[in-house]
């Protein structure tokens, strides 16, 4: 009676599969493999866990709060975010319009550059299709503290600078141009230094993905009246390389907003020159690690991370696969 | 069958063929804007002193010389602490960040692909999303943790927040989803542990995905100043990113330090380039897996 009731319930969680032993084994199984699982993912997990997760919960917890390192953190309530849109006057002035304007720039031209380089790259031959990628790719391969000695030479205020001694030379200006101190040049020179090396790990998936299309398709779309190029990239590279898209798309926006730190190392202070490279980054930075307000420097973390995660839905909506095609 | 022209210049051609010609004539003068600079950073670190100074100033070295990178190596009064104790900290660093990371990407993307547990599906998809946490906006919360955790001023504070990577758990999850799940039960119709599996069957498989992510960590470990500039107050911990930095500052005014600071960048940028020249088949290997579906 009792070895039937049991027989029963197998049979409800795991149909029709039940003799008493070979369930015991079955489940013994599962749960070994369970275990074996986890044991396989516990460093991943702890670390992911105590750098990323706790950070993330600890942001959003800290946004509500006073906080200056010294003391025990004091519960606000909104006050920070209310404070965001209210009271800070450089936030509304300067650095959401600079962000916005740097991530509108950055982010769709450096993706639509990486797409462009990559289609191109994938019309020619192996050999020099390596060589040229290598040379489209190596601004990337740079540190960025290493691309700042670069542009910092380059941009130099005074005559003996590259690009002022380059303008003076012939005669396109007379006096040298303080360069990255300028508020008028600092942002495009942030958006032609951050778009030089943008071509990122979405760049190589991107390449990757032309490469790996069946040639067949585009014989199918031959024989369906598919009468130029342009037609070919829109009905066929694209579609069929939607995954790489997605995961471009993705890691142009996290390195678009990643970017922010190029302002004050070109200009050598936090905030920038009458804030005229200032991004949401800098200011999180500036709020946080100069001016020691954890708190609201959080509420700002939160805020961007929000942006980020709203720009990323935004690209799973116009390359993710919708799930009947899966 | 009238075919159009333009069908005649095939994607992933093997052969170079006249109708390339517009490609390479859109593609050379591009690829040629983007080596610049790393043609000014080996220029600019080979320069004699008299050559830095020169006005007009000059892209290309004229007469090379080692100079600078002679004198980043043995200069010591700037700091008190010489160019190579900063080498040695990046250089150690890297090396544990890299091999450590290799093999909790793999040892997750593995259980991720082919385990069977509850939670797969979401821990998956929270990984994704983990994609798009910027190291910046979490700075502040992670440093109140690595200080929590005593791990300021201690070598395990540059290495610990970099070693959970998502993206390397991403690309390596997507790798070990083409191998077959019959070849792993097959193994372990053999007697194969787990462990065993992972290290004689997945691994040899997985490698161009585990180079991959080697390069990554090496960029992220290598490249890296944050941790040196928040986690550490001794100059002895710090890492050579971080004092190519405090070379950068005031270099604009500063001529002579621009041959110096130039040597750095050369001498960090030469290992990325290395790297990634001897990988890059791989690299793109496992890019072509690496799309999110």
């Amino acid at each position: 009676m009792k070895q039937a009731a049991e027989l029963l319930q197998g049979d409800k969680l795991h149909g029709p599969r039940s003799e008493p032993l070979k369930l015991r084994w079955y489940r013994k199984r599962t749960f070994r493999n369970e275990l074996s699982a986890y044991l396989f993912l516990s460093p991943y997990l702890l670390l992911f866990t105590l750098f990323i997760v706790i950070p993330v919960l600890a942001a959003v917890g800290l946004s509500f709060t006073y906080f200056n390192t010294v003391q025990a953190p004091k519960f606000i309530g909104l006050q920070n975010y209310v404070n965001l849109l209210t009271q800070d006057s450089e936030f509304m002035m300067y650095v959401l319009p600079n962000t916005i304007k740097f991530a509108l720039v950055v982010g769709p031209g450096g993706y639509l550059l990486s797409f462009l380089l990559a289609w191109l790259l994938a019309q020619i031959p192996r050999r020099s299709r390596t060589l040229l990628t290598l040379a489209i790719y190596s601004p990337s391969l740079t540190a960025s503290v290493a691309m700042a000695v670069v542009w910092l030479i380059v941009f130099s205020g005074d005559s003996t600078g590259y690009l002022n001694a380059f303008l003076i030379k012939w005669g396109f200006i007379n006096e040298p141009i303080q360069w990255t101190q300028s508020p008028h040049y600092l942002m495009p020179i942030m958006i032609t230094v951050t778009l030089w090396n943008s071509m990122g790990v979405g760049f190589l998936a991107m390449l990757a993905g032309i490469l790996n299309i069946n040639p067949e398709m585009y014989e199918a779309g031959y024989i369906d009246g598919i009468r130029s190029r342009l037609q070919e990239v829109w009905y066929i590279t694209i579609p069929s390389m939607k995954p790489q898209m997605l995961f471009g798309a993705v890691m142009a926006v996290v390195g678009t907003f990643q970017a922010g730190d190029i302002g004050v190392q070109l200009s050598g202070a936090n905030p920038t020159p009458q804030y005229a490279g200032q991004l949401i980054s800098n200011h999180i930075a500036d709020y946080g690690f100069i001016r020691y307000d954890m708190g609201y420097a959080s509420a700002v973390s939160v805020v961007l991370l929000l942006i980020i995660y709203g720009f990323s839905k935004l690209a799973w909506r116009l390359f993710g696969e919708k799930d009947g095609e899966r | 069958m009238a075919m159009a022209s333009f069908h005649g210049n095939k994607i992933n051609p093997s052969r170079f063929g006249l109708g390339q010609l517009k490609y390479f004539a859109l593609l050379v003068p591009i690829a040629a804007f983007m080596v610049l600079p790393i043609v000014f950073i080996f220029s600019q670190s080979l320069k004699p002193l008299d050559e830095l100074f020169l006005y007009p100033p000059t892209f290309l070295v004229h007469k090379p010389t080692f100079e600078n990178i002679d004198r980043l190596l043995s200069l010591s009064d700037l700091t008190a602490i010489p160019a190579t104790k900063y080498l040695f900290n990046s250089l150690i660093i890297t090396a544990l960040v890299v091999s450590l990371s290799l093999i909790i990407s793999a040892m997750t993307g593995y259980a991720l692909s082919k385990k069977q547990f509850r939670l797969r599906k979401s821990l998956f998809e929270i990984n994704t999303i983990a994609l798009m946490f910027v190291p910046t906006a979490v700075t502040i919360p992670q440093y109140l943790v690595v200080e929590r955790l005593g791990l300021t001023d201690n070598y395990l504070g540059h290495m610990l927040p970099l070693l959970a990577l998502p993206v390397g758990v991403f690309l390596i999850k997507q790798f070990v989803d083409q191998i077959p799940g019959e070849l792993i039960e097959a193994a372990q119709m053999d007697g194969a542990k787990d462990l065993t599996v992972f290290s004689r069957i997945v691994v040899p498989i997985i490698k161009p995905a585990m180079s991959t992510v080697a390069i990554l960590a090496f960029q992220l470990a290598w490249n890296n100043t944050e941790t040196s500039t928040l986690y550490m107050s001794k100059e002895t911990l710090k890492t050579f990113a971080f004092y190519l930095t405090t070379l950068s500052t005031g270099i604009e005014n500063n001529v002579a330090g621009q041959g110096l600071a130039a040597a750095a960048a050369l001498l960090m940028f030469v290992p990325n380039l290395i790297i990634f020249i001897v990988m890059q088949s791989r690299v793109m290997d496992t890019m072509a897996h690496s799309g999110i579906k």
